[in-house]
């Protein structure tokens, strides 16, 4: 097994892969798998720590005790999400805090999606519902992956997001049952989210490069349109049942293709948002760098408490 | 760049009767600190009733590569297995 060609290596690697074996860290794998993955987890892994921005900025004004606790309960899922990715990370290889500085230097992304302020309370419903329920869609798709650290922190993902759609749901569907001002707050959220929402699932195939290769590896089990059009499908009726509407004209179902027909999406705008120039990029960059910066104290001071304590203890 | 947090394995029983099963990892300075964070992170819905967590680098792994010739000492000795024996019909509770 030692002296295998490069060659070799990777023909095995790929009948594994084909037999649904799953790939574990400390085994052979192609360089641009790990790469590839290294960029997905990490990728993935700043988003739920970025995403815990627009939300927490909520927590003090949820309108009352209960929404409150839940949301504080669902920022803080969020935190563990990027841990378990940071740590899945860390298997292949990475350095956590390289790839979080890569991120702060705008080398790494993060879901476009929390470039958009939230503004109202009937934002909390939205991200909840359409931004949650996206990422549930991706992340569902993702448990199946060939990388098994990968695969289990889905599977973990997965288990704790059921409540964070339902809850963003449950703050809509009460809005819609309020008065016409809250029902209309609703309708303005469901206006704003929509399209980021559609665009969280990435480009279309033909201009995902990557997407080819992943597929092949398992690293993706499903491509960017395929998880889009099963988003579409699964939001319209929910949308019908809270009385809002779905702001896309061209919006329709498509009886011979048994899924909902739906309009173009801004392309431009999503280039533009990736590329650092949407609503709220400096913003959230600045408070992650913000956070890391003045944390570092307390960071090390830590360390140095730890290193003194086991000093002691030998002494 | 600072120097880092050790990484930590996380292992968690999740009730009386089973066994500890590795669950993940983390960062933290000391084992206390890993095992409050372990408890934050991998145990918010009573995943668990008990917590070890040991220093990546204690743990000692075979290489996979030679996984192999590792383990083929246990698929050759087939005769540790009950089905290799020939039991005449009508033996009763073996
Ligand atoms: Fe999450
Ligand atoms: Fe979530």
């Amino acid at each position: 097994m030692k002296n295998l060609s490069n060659e070799e290596l990777e023909k095995r690697f790929q009948e594994k892969i084909d037999k649904d074996i799953k790939i574990e860290p400390n085994d052979w794998m192609p360089d641009a798998y790990r790469k590839s993955l290294i960029r997905q987890i990490s990728q993935h892994a700043h988003s739920e720590v970025v995403g815990m921005l627009p939300e927490g900025n909520w927590i003090t004004r949820a309108p009352n005790l209960r929404r409150k606790a839940v949301l504080l309960a669902k920022v803080q899922d969020e935190a563990g999400h990027g841990l378990y990715l940071y740590s899945a990370c860390e298997t292949l290889g990475a350095n956590r805090e390289q790839t979080i500085d890569d991120m702060h230097e705008g080398k790494a992304k993060y879901s476009s999606i929390f470039n958009y302020p939230a503004v109202t309370w009937a934002d909390m419903g939205a991200v909840g519902w359409l931004v949650d329920g996206a990422a549930i869609m991706n992340q569902v798709a993702l448990c199946r992956t060939s990388y098994g650290p990968y695969a289990r922190a889905m599977v973990k993902i997965c288990k704790e997001e059921s409540f964070h759609q339902r809850q963003g749901y449950e703050i809509l569907t009460t809005l819609c049952r309020g008065t016409p001002q809250q029902k209309a707050m609703a309708q303005d959220a469901l206006n704003r989210f929509w399209w980021p929402s559609l665009m969280m699932f990435g480009p279309s195939d033909a201009e995902s490069p990557n997407s080819e290769q992943s597929i092949r590896w398992k690293i993706k089990r499903f491509t960017n349109d395929e998880l889009r059009q099963q988003f579409v499908d699964a939001s319209v009726p929910q949308a019908d049942i809270l009385g809002l509407t779905i702001p896309d004209n061209n919006l329709k179902w498509n009886e011979e293709r048994q899924h909902y027909d739906f309009g173009e999406i801004n392309w431009d705008e999503f280039w533009q948002v990736l590329e650092g120039n949407g609503p709220c990029n400096k913003e959230r960059i600045n408070a992650r760098k913000a956070a890391k910066e003045n944390g570092e104290w307390v960071r090390n001071a830590a360390l140095a408490f730890a290193e003194k304590r086991a000093l002691r203890k030998t002494a | 760049m600072a120097k880092e947090w050790p990484l930590w394995e996380v292992f968690i029983r999740s009730k009386q009767g089973l066994n500890h099963k590795h669950v993940g990892s983390l960062r933290a300075a000391d084992s206390q600190m890993a095992l409050e964070n372990a408890r934050d992170v991998y145990t918010r819905r009573s995943e668990g009733i008990s917590i070890w967590v040991v220093e990546s680098n204690s743990v000692h792994a075979n290489d996979p590569a030679d996984a192999d010739a590792y383990f083929e000492p246990s698929d050759t000795k087939i005769y540790r297995h009950p089905t290799f024996y020939d039991v005449p019909d009508g033996v009763k509770h073996m």
